[in-house]
């Protein structure tokens, strides 16, 4: 235990460097991923049918091992981020969209009958009713998706995408036990990080929409 | 004088029915009645009110309002121009009582001052407090208090057609008792034309003006509530009307 401190203090550039180079992974993954989840879900918003396929395609998707889709990748983007980053936004997809479906569809019908009724066209009742009724679903997902990035992105040092990932390799393979818990340490601290920001969203969202 | 609401000839099948929910209807709705839809579930009188406002389209007939065909307007703009009322009141949860009450004035670009003087001038006059309600979630509201806002909500806009689905149907009897009360001195002073969905005949018999009785998709009788009473036109009625008297 002590000895994992004194590690992680007199090597400190080299965690926060990882940490950070983490961090940033798991960032552009969630950025792009949110808005790669924001189009299907609209075009599963068209129809019931193509919704349950696409959760179904997306779901199956998400049961391959990470590391066979990194390995399957790199003939067509090479090593590094790009690939790491691509495999992450795919696996993302499967939460944020199934999380944003299900808000956006669990709505009271009879609230969705109001708003027709009252004279709101479909974009109106989207925008103003439903996305807002969603958005507690829509968060949640993020949230969850965040972890599991944060997990899967350590898997990423395999291809060169550096971050943390590469630190607990390097460490399991010189048999290193202060560098692998320094940086088990690390990961479980972003994501509590990560996870504790998102959580400040979603009380904001909470306090503007008064649900409870 | 032209109808408010007029079917005629109106036809509408949902797809995996075997009957029509509505069978050849022929109605017509005078300005500024408070008509009480009466019927079993099932009988047709929630799909005759969301013909009206275009929530369901006619298989065949046509249904005027004003004296247009409303497949002739646009869906959206008749809407606005309709009041709607539901049952449970259908409020918006993520808004506030106020934001509720203005969400079509909003929609048709009201401005500010007009539209917060309206909110006001509705709360009064479905009995509720402004300066206390206004910034109320609904979650926050009691039963009756919800179904009071859900009303003001349906008369925001100033509409001439105000279609009420059950609106009291899950109110204990006292409140709903005072809701009636407001809606019969709402409909009084307002001059509108009410078209008020219910499956209780004493509420009906209450409220109305005219009573229109449904079964099976058929328009069973239309009258005043004394002519139901006193000739029913068809078994159905009679029955409806016999357990009273």
């Amino acid at each position: 235990m002590m000895e994992t401190i004194s590690y992680l203090i007199s090597h400190a550039d080299l965690f926060l460097e990882a940490t950070v180079e983490h961090a940033a992974l798991v960032a552009s993954t969630l950025l792009i991923a949110s808005a790669v989840a924001a189009a299907i879900t609209l075009a599963c918003l068209q129809s019931r049918r193509a919704a349950n396929a696409a959760v179904e395609l997306l779901g199956a998707f998400y049961s391959i091992p990470s590391i066979a889709l990194f390995a399957l990748l790199i003939p067509l983007t090479g090593l590094g981020e790009t690939t790491a980053v691509i495999v992450m936004v795919a696996y993302c997809q499967f939460i944020l969209v199934r999380n944003a479906l299900e808000g956006l569809n669990g709505i009271d019908p009879a609230i969705i009958e109001a708003s027709r009724g009252l004279g709101m066209t479909p974009a109106q009742t989207l925008l103003r009713i439903r996305l807002p009724l969603a958005a507690p679903a829509i968060i949640a997902g993020l949230r969850m998706a965040a972890i599991s990035c944060v997990g899967i992105a350590t898997v990423a040092a395999t291809i060169n995408a550096g971050g943390l990932g590469s630190v607990l390799f390097s460490g399991l393979r010189t048999l290193n036990v202060p560098k692998i818990l320094g940086g088990t340490v690390c990961c479980v601290a972003l994501a509590l990080a990560i996870d504790a920001l998102l959580r400040t969203v979603e009380r904001l969202v909470f306090a503007r929409t008064g649900l409870r | 004088m032209t109808p408010a609401v007029e079917f005629i000839d109106v036809t509408k099948r949902f797809p995996g029915a075997a009957a029509p929910a509505l069978d050849h209807v022929d109605l017509a709705i005078e300005p500024g009645e408070l008509v009480c839809v009466l019927g079993t579930s099932g009988g047709g009188k929630t799909t005759l009110i969301k013909l009206i406002n275009r929530l369901h389209e006619a298989d065949e007939g046509s249904v005027r309002v004003n004296g247009v065909d409303v497949r002739d307007v646009d869906a959206i703009e008749l809407r606005r121009g309709i009041g709607y009322v539901i049952q449970q009141s259908g409020l918006f949860p993520h808004m506030t009582v106020a934001d509720n009450i203005a969400c079509v004035p909003k929609i048709l670009k009201w401005d500010r001052a007009r539209i917060d003087k309206r909110v006001d001038d509705l709360l009064e006059l479905v009995h509720l407090a402004p300066h206390e309600f206004r910034d109320r979630y609904p979650a926050q509201l009691s039963g009756g208090q919800q179904q009071r806002v859900g009303l003001a909500r349906g008369l925001a806009a100033e509409p001439d057609i105000m279609l009420l689905d059950e609106p009291f149907g899950a109110v204990d009897a006292i409140t709903r008792k005072s809701l009636q009360n407001e809606l019969l001195r709402i409909h009084r002073s307002s001059g509108k034309t009410f078209i008020f969905v219910t499956h209780d005949v004493a509420e009906a018999l209450r409220l109305a003006t005219k009573v229109l009785v449904m079964d099976a998709g058929r328009v069973q009788q239309y009258g005043t509530p004394e002519e139901l009473l006193q000739r029913p036109a068809t078994p159905f009625v009679a029955e409806l009307f016999g357990a009273r008297t």
